[in-house]
């Protein structure tokens, strides 16, 4: 390990006569330290493994540095720009990262065994998608509708307070924003009271007697709005809405408002003109807006512990409980990962349907 | 004017804007004929802007009526309304390439994909974009994209196309050409344009006929030949150009014409030609005496006939011209444009020279300009005259 970190270094003295190859010396010293580190965590061949990419990177780099001579040194240099952005990436991205693929391969010994070993234990992978494939699907199929109506609900919203806010648009923007200077936990419990048996909602519901619909609709079960899945649909929904009301806001606000007079001067009513004109030009915000609502909302937990009942259990719940209560990391880590591709393949997909190419 | 209904294009019938207690515009009541290239001129907040939403049908005139083609259309939404704008800022569709920005008129309208298609490529020949056709509207020039917003407009074959300021984002030499360029494309449609903007020099290059407007009201409408030589109010004659406005009195005038003088002394001798055709005036009336600056002469000795005292107080050199500023024996300060090429003795500060001009040149208006901005001596305006 030492071996590796001294190298890195030798190579920055190599080249010392400019700064920045120092720097980028330091830098993947540090990343191969980090890593190394992260991986000490579990015994076995990780860290060797770690090692070895490390050593050959550094390798070919040196290589490259002396062999192609000053001008591969000059076109070395660009990479030592992005000496603070490589550092933290390797520190807070690439460790924690490659510690999690480990533990997610390694397996325990006992339930008490807080270190366990690298054994490429795959079984913890067919685990993570057998056993819990009902939350992996509910997770994904709660976060998409919370999407859904997040869009529904966010896009008008953002489209009055761009267009029709006036001088009131930072106000009404501050009332979008301000209950989430609550704590998340507390916002929700609130919704705890109130969908609760007794609550207001409920006895409106009861008062003009139109359960039967929400019943039919399957809002509600058995006369009751909390611990459905409704409830916690309804939770995610209103827990990432701003998530989805700001960026959308950000794209319509930017819209030069000339563009909808030129488009109805081009025989276009005032729908046509939303249709071809705003609509397209608001899609970089509604596409970020949805990233940000799905991709937390598939992993979060909160809304389906306080709001949800057990058939109701998202798959961040099911995480939690392998990690904080049953202890065992491997096969929560092996579910973190699949969320982690799972949720990336999905966004590919949608980038690649719905992505533009301003988007940014 | 062009009066006859089968040419005329757009009316407007006293019409009248108001914005709560504010009057934009002052009962407009005008026509624009076939083919008409027709300025609305005036300093900002005059009007004229107003004036072209109503026509457009973004905004819907208090009181009056817009005929389009002999058609009352005072209350159609401006996607129904024939006619087309080109807006200040272009107001290109920013997520369409070219082909599909002039196309957006044609689809709306819902015409066959072929008929678009030509229709487009004509287009893009006419403002000479062929090459450009796939291109964003941010991947081009400002002058490219002026001529992308003039395109999607005419696609459409529109009654008349409407103009607002639509060279004022251009710099000088690229707002040159495209003046000419914009000329040129008019005369090849054979559309009516109507043309907003406050540079007068615009307006007088470009136009057929111009329509001068100040604080919501309609001062004059003319050709660039009666606007500039024989305004109708001080105002036109102050704000068209640039001009030495005299104050002075009737002395005697009656049918064959008479004399002025001028306030603090002088005389000038005022034919028929120099004042509009139906004034009588009577003796001890307050007239303004109008002596464009390019039409004063300079000279050291005393010339025969009517003439002024001054002395030279600042001299200017503009390179295709020398502007000298001087001050008569009252007081008033007068501006004079001499050729720039004349290595003249009194072009020096503190000379004492005449001033003369040829009968033709003063023009006599009623009343007394409000003395802050009796002269405009606005560099630009007099290059523009010249």
């Amino acid at each position: 390990m030492v071996s590796v970190v001294s190298a890195g270094k030798k190579w920055g003295k190599s080249l010392s006569s400019r700064p920045e190859n120092v720097g980028l010396g330091v830098m993947l010293g540090l990343g191969v330290g980090a890593v190394a580190l992260a991986a000490q965590w579990v015994k076995g061949p990780s860290a060797m493994l770690v090692a070895i990419a490390m050593l050959a990177m550094v390798v070919g780099l040196i290589y490259t540095a002396f062999a192609g001579g000053l001008e591969a040194r000059k076109s070395l240099a660009p990479y030592g720009l992005l000496k603070p952005g490589m550092i933290w990436l390797c520190l807070f991205f690439l460790a924690p990262l490659w510690a999690m693929v480990v533990m997610s391969l390694s397996s325990k010994a006992g339930r008490f065994d807080f270190f366990p070993d690298f054994t490429w234990n795959f079984e913890n992978y067919r685990i993570a998608l057998t056993k819990f494939r009902p939350q992996f699907i509910r997770s994904f199929s709660y976060a998409g509708i919370a999407t859904m109506l997040t869009i529904v609900i966010g896009y008008p919203l953002a489209y009055f307070i761009a267009f029709r806010g006036g001088k009131y648009r930072n106000i009404l923007l501050g009332l979008v924003v301000i209950p989430f200077f609550t704590s998340y936990l507390i916002r929700t419990l609130a919704w705890n009271n109130i969908l609760a048996d007794e609550g207001p909602v409920v006895s409106l519901i009861n008062k003009l007697h139109i359960s039967g619909v929400f019943e039919s609709l399957d809002i509600m079960q058995n006369g009751k709005l909390m611990n459905t899945p409704a409830a916690v649909i309804g939770g995610l929904t209103y827990n990432f809405l701003p998530f989805m009301v700001l960026p959308i806001y950000v794209s319509l606000e930017k819209i030069d408002v000339r563009l909808v007079d030129a488009a109805m001067d081009l025989y276009s009513s005032a729908s046509q003109a939303f249709r071809k004109v705003v609509l397209p030009l608001s899609l970089p915000g509604l596409f970020a807006g949805s990233l940000l609502v799905f991709i937390p909302a598939a992993g979060d937990f909160v809304n389906a512990q306080f709001l949800g009942n057990p058939q109701t259990t998202m798959i961040g719940n099911s995480i939690q409980d392998q990690f904080l209560r049953q202890l065992n990391y491997p096969v929560a880590s092996a579910m973190s990962f699949v969320l982690m591709i799972i949720i990336t393949i999905i966004v590919l997909i949608y980038t690649k349907f719905m992505g533009t190419e301003d988007l940014a | 004017m062009v009066d006859n209904s089968t040419s005329q294009v757009i009316h407007l019938d006293h019409v009248r804007k108001q914005y709560g207690s504010f009057t934009a515009v002052e009962d407009a009541n005008f026509t624009i004929g076939r083919g008409e290239f027709f300025a609305m001129l005036g300093p900002s907040g005059c009007g004229k802007t107003t004036t072209l939403k109503m026509i457009a049908g973004f905004e819907q005139p208090t009181s009056g009526s817009v005929f389009l083609e002999g058609v009352d259309v005072s209350t159609v939404p401006p996607y129904k309304r024939n006619v087309n704008t080109v807006f200040q800022q272009y107001a290109l569709f920013p997520h369409m390439s070219v082909a599909d920005n002039i196309a957006f008129g044609p689809r709306s309208k819902k015409l066959s994909e072929s008929e678009v298609k030509k229709r487009v490529g004509d287009m893009l020949d006419v403002v000479r974009l062929a090459e450009f056709a796939d291109r964003r509207p941010s991947q081009l020039s400002g002058g490219q994209q002026q001529r992308v917003a003039l395109a999607r407009a005419l696609v459409n074959y529109p009654s008349a196309l409407l103009l607002d300021e639509p060279l004022a984002a251009l710099d000088l030499k690229l707002r040159e050409a495209m003046q000419i360029e914009l000329k040129r494309i008019q005369r090849e449609v054979e559309i009516t344009f109507v043309f907003v903007t406050h540079d007068q020099g615009e307006a007088l290059t470009m136009s057929d006929r111009i329509a001068v407007m100040s604080q919501g009201v309609v001062e004059q409408i003319g050709t660039p030949v009666d606007i500039y030589k024989k305004p109708e109010s001080l105002f036109v004659a102050g704000f068209i150009g640039s001009a030495n406005l005299l104050p002075s009195t009737v002395s005697q005038f009656d049918a064959a014409g008479g004399t002025v003088v001028l306030n603090g002394g002088g005389t000038v001798t005022v034919g028929r030609d120099n004042v509009a055709s139906d004034v009588t005036w009577a003796t001890g009336e307050e007239v303004t005496i109008m002596l464009r600056p390019e039409h004063l002469h300079v000279t050291v000795e005393r010339p025969a006939g009517d003439a002024l005292q001054a002395e030279v107080t600042d001299v200017v050199f503009q390179g295709s011209a020398v502007r000298l500023v001087l001050q008569l024996d009252n007081g008033t300060e007068v501006t004079a444009i001499v050729g720039g090429d004349a290595d003249l003795p009194f072009l020096r500060p503190g000379a004492a020279v005449w001033l003369s001009w040829l009968a033709t040149s003063p023009y006599v208006l009623d009343g007394w300009p409000d003395l802050a901005g009796a002269t405009t001596t606005n560099l630009e305006s007099i290059e523009a005259a010249l």
